[in-house]
């Protein structure tokens, strides 16, 4: 008895394997069947007639805040919300209390992520232990265990000879190393964008050559490790250039970007509203202008949310003292769809592949296309449907987003992880 | 509009005032003007001259800002409050007859915060109040010594007291 | 001899005041006629003033400063006030309750004009949208010292009559200065043109889009300037040292007597205070003929008398 589940009809685009025309899929035991014309007569049929149908869309960089501070957001919760944005499969990050740093760890978050039954999670491994950047973790163990990647995120590794040695390290397995690109002796207390606005609002600035200077000591050490390295939430036009040289070098660097590093700038923070308090800060136009370009070049690999939950009582405090971050996940789609989409800098194809097959390729697992064998993820979208951004509706146990009440296009209808529909919008 | 007072008149009426004024006071007590702010301190200056020729010394003469002891300061109101202003007095109150002038007696409430003011300042001898125009109306138990015209004043019209020095022309309106 | 301020129909409308940068020009120099107004009660024998009679002003310090808050309670005293000080080293705060918590105290002890200092930007403007009293910042983080800047200005005007034209140096660590912020707006909406003295290390980023001149020289500008507003080195707040000694800071930016040599007779000497002697600068320019430090302080009264009767007044209006 197999089960089948057919999609009619959708505008299927699977840039992986080049297409982008209207036509069918088949899943049968979970996995894709055939993707074309489909005669069969199978039971479970969903009519994507006129909608949009895409491999699963794949975050590579979220919080989910579990193990430790569960009442900002837990395994559980943040998964249900990132399949109700479309998402199949997302990336947790390390730096939780405590940090993921050996394989039972690791194991414990994907025990947890199965046990919610909506996306697939996988989860990074911190590169050091405690993410002090000073001894490295048992990234073999880790690896073993199904860990994606490393990364200390949330801190950059400081000592570059530390970081040589995780570079090194990493060697022996096929992973790749991830870095919250900041240099804290150029970053001070900072809380924003050092420039025009930081001097107005009285409030210490993060200057960009705290990120522009890890990456470009990063590369160097690529240069000389030649690990898989991935640069995360990239917000400056001097990061650009950086890994613009890098890939000409064709050195093994990624790099990804976030929504708010394509939507917002410094002069946001001018109301002291701390959702607009996040690492690395809201930049320039200027710097969007360059991302955005980046982006239509080819030379951004994902896009991803870096959804950071915080608590609204966390959040209430003044600029300075508040912790950083924002959630987007559940209007990430139509963000960037607004960013990219809207401005002509990608098209639907483009838009996918920078959400599925790249990401996927990131991290090095086997997901993001449909083709055949391989795990019957998909996301159904309605690239029309208009709705507005309502932070109460969220199924994430947080509110820090600087986007409620924004006017946004393209909702996801339903989301399909393993040939079962998780979520579907009604 | 209705001109109760025309320019002769008035000036008529501060001779007549300063001269009853210096009959009426020992020629040992010392006397000076303070005027309420903005028009009681221009027709001070003018009294207070008469009463120099008469007396053969200069008589001080100061400007009082009352708005600072207004009661109805924290009422609420629409539009902005009442500027603060300067007083602007240069001499020593203490032991002195002080003539409290104002262009018009109408309430008695910005003669009360006058006094509060006056008081916070020394302690004169004495305070006598002269007015150029008196209206009934009075909601506090207050009178002038020297009133200059009883007005008649149908309520809802109000007294207005134009000067050379501010408004171009010396007149008394009803409007 | 009458006030300068005529009987216009301006209308102040501010319940709170937060900082200078988005005042008018209007409103700054109806504070500043305010201001003339209140002078002579410090003068005169009985010290005092009715108009805030009955209500009550909060002293919410959460940085050390006894020189602004007593100038404040002063103020307020003056007015007829009743004064309270809250000085968060010693109370709740230091136990970790937040800004929000502590307004929210306040609220319900139903204050009506709290005076602010936080080492945070943005904390008075918080703090105003938690809490239905008059908020006044009396300094926030490296953002803006309003009551400073304008006792500055008001200094100025009444010594020079007027600021349009005036040339004015600021020196010192602009980086991390509030007042040197308020200045610079108060100033240049006055007419003033402002110009940054200071090392390169202690300018603010991308001070080419604020209306001012820059100069790493004090020797270059002091005679040109008919102003000069000595900063206070804050020893206590600056991290990864900017330059190398206090030695060598004051050689190249401290005002000794034969730097004044070089400047125009008349210029004004100021310093928000305190001053450290021999760093800023030497005793004998503090003490002599050019500077007005201790006037500063006299007008600081009048003027913190004048924003306090300004917002009171502004919760009167009803629309």
């Amino acid at each position: 008895m197999s089960s089948e589940l057919l999609i009619k009809n959708g505008r299927v685009i699977d840039p992986a394997n080049g297409i982008n025309k209207v036509c069918d899929v088949l899943i049968a035991d979970e996995k894709f069947a055939q993707v074309g014309k489909v005669d069969k007569a199978v039971k479970n049929v969903i009519n994507a007639k006129g909608k949009l149908v895409t491999p699963g869309l794949i975050d590579i960089h979220v919080h989910f805040r579990e193990p430790g501070d569960e009442e900002e957001e837990t395994i559980a919760s943040g998964s249900a919300a990132a399949v109700a944005a479309g998402f199949t499969s997302v990336v947790c990050m390390p730096n939780t209390t405590p940090p993921i740093e050996d394989e039972t760890d690791v194991e414990y978050i994907h025990r947890k992520g199965r046990q919610a039954r909506k996306t697939h999670v996988y989860t990074m491994g911190a590169i050091t232990k405690k993410r002090e950047g000073i001894e490295l973790a048992e990234m073999g163990f880790m690896a073993q265990a199904g860990a994606v990647g490393f990364t200390d995120d949330g801190n950059g590794v400081q000592d570059p000879a530390v970081m040589l040695r995780a570079l090194k390290y990493a060697a022996m397995f096929d992973v790749v190393i991830a870095q919250h690109c900041q240099d804290n002796s150029f970053v001070g207390s900072g809380v924003m964008n050092s420039g025009y606005y930081s001097t107005i609002l009285g409030l210490p600035g993060m200057d960009k050559l705290a990120e522009e200077a890890m990456l470009w000591r990063d590369i160097q050490l690529v240069k000389k490790a030649k690990v898989r390295y991935h640069a995360q939430h990239i917000s400056t036009a001097g990061s650009v250039e950086l890994i613009r040289q890098a890939k000409k070098d064709s050195l093994p660097v990624t790099c990804e970007v976030t929504p708010h590093h394509l939507l917002l700038t410094e002069k946001c923070c001018e109301g002291y509203d701390t959702n607009y308090k996040v690492n690395p800060p809201l930049r320039t136009e200027k710097d969007i202008d360059v991302l955005k370009q980046a982006i239509a070049d080819g030379l951004v690999d994902a896009l991803v949310t870096d959804h950071a939950p915080h608590l609204q009582s966390e959040k209430e405090l003044e600029f300075l003292t508040a912790p950083f971050g924002m959630v987007s996940l559940e209007c990430a789609l139509g963000l960037y769809i607004k960013a990219l989409i809207e401005p002509k800098i990608l098209d639907w194809p483009g838009l996918i592949r920078l959400m599925t097959e790249r990401p996927a390729k990131v991290i090095g697992i086997d997901k993001g296309t449909l083709s055949k064998g391989k795990q019957g993820d998909v996301t159904i979208i309605d690239p029309d449907a208009e709705y507005v951004v309502d932070v109460n509706k969220f199924r994430s146990k947080s509110r820090n987003c600087p986007y409620n009440g924004w006017k946004l296009r393209g909702k996801v209808l339903k989301t399909i992880v393993g040939g079962e529909v998780r979520f579907s919008a009604d | 509009m209705k001109v109760i007072l025309n320019s002769e008149q008035i000036e008529r009426i501060l001779e007549d005032q300063a001269r009853r004024i210096i009959s009426e006071t020992p020629p040992k007590v010392e006397i000076a003007v303070i005027g309420i702010r903005s028009r009681g301190e221009i027709l001070a200056q003018r009294l207070a001259e008469k009463l120099s020729k008469n007396r053969k010394k200069e008589i001080p003469c100061g400007a009082l800002d009352i708005t600072l002891y207004r009661d109805d300061l924290n009422s609420p109101r629409a539009g902005a409050g009442p500027q603060v202003r300067t007083t602007e007095i240069g001499f020593d109150v203490d032991g002195k007859l002080i003539i409290l002038y104002d262009d018009v007696l109408y309430t008695g409430r910005s003669t009360r915060a006058a006094l509060d003011a006056l008081i916070d300042l020394g302690r004169p001898k004495a305070i006598k109040l002269a007015v150029l125009v008196e209206r009934s109306g009075r909601e506090f138990p207050i009178q002038a010594d020297y009133v200059g015209h009883k007005a008649d004043v149908k309520p809802g019209k109000s007294v207005q007291v134009n000067l050379v020095e501010s408004d171009g022309k010396d007149q008394v309106i009803i409007e | 001899m009458a006030a300068s301020g005529k009987d216009k129909k301006f209308e102040w409308n501010r319940k709170h005041l937060l900082g200078l940068r988005e005042l008018s020009a209007e409103e700054i120099t109806y504070i500043l006629d305010t201001a003339q107004g209140f002078e002579q009660i410090s003068t005169r024998s009985i010290k005092k003033a009715p108009p805030l009679r009955g209500k009550v002003v909060v002293n919410l310090f959460f940085e050390d400063s006894t020189r602004t808050r007593n100038s404040f309670t002063l103020a307020a005293s003056r007015l007829s006030a009743d004064v309270i000080d809250f000085t968060m080293k010693t109370s709740s705060v230091s136990k970790g309750e937040t800004l929000l918590d502590t307004a929210k105290n306040l609220e319900a002890m139903g204050i009506d004009i709290v005076v602010i200092r936080h080492n945070a930007g943005g904390a008075p403007l918080f703090l105003s949208r938690n809490i239905s009293a008059c908020v006044v910042n009396a300094g926030d983080g490296y953002c803006e010292h309003p009551t400073q800047g304008l006792l500055d200005v008001y200094t100025i005007r009444k010594l020079k009559g007027s600021l349009k034209g005036l040339k004015v140096a600021i020196v010192g660590d602009i980086a991390h200065s509030r007042v040197a912020r308020s200045n610079m707006w108060a100033m240049t909406k006055l007419g003033a043109e402002v110009t940054f003295v200071g090392p390169p290390t202690l300018i603010p980023a991308q001070v080419e889009q604020l209306p001012v001149k820059v100069s790493y020289s004090l020797d270059e500008v002091i005679g040109k300037v008919d102003v000069i507003n000595m900063l206070r080195i804050q020893f206590e707040r600056l991290g990864g040292n900017p330059f190398p000694s206090v030695r060598e800071y004051s050689h190249y930016f401290g005002l000794t007597v034969d730097r004044m040599k070089k400047a125009k007779p008349d210029v004004l000497v100021m310093h928000p205070g305190p001053i450290n002697r021999g760093v800023e600068m030497e005793s004998e320019v503090a003490d002599g003929a050019n500077s007005v430090i201790l006037q500063q302080v006299t007008n600081g009264l009048a003027v913190r008398m004048a924003v306090l009767f300004l917002v009171n007044q502004a919760t009167a209006r009803v629309e």
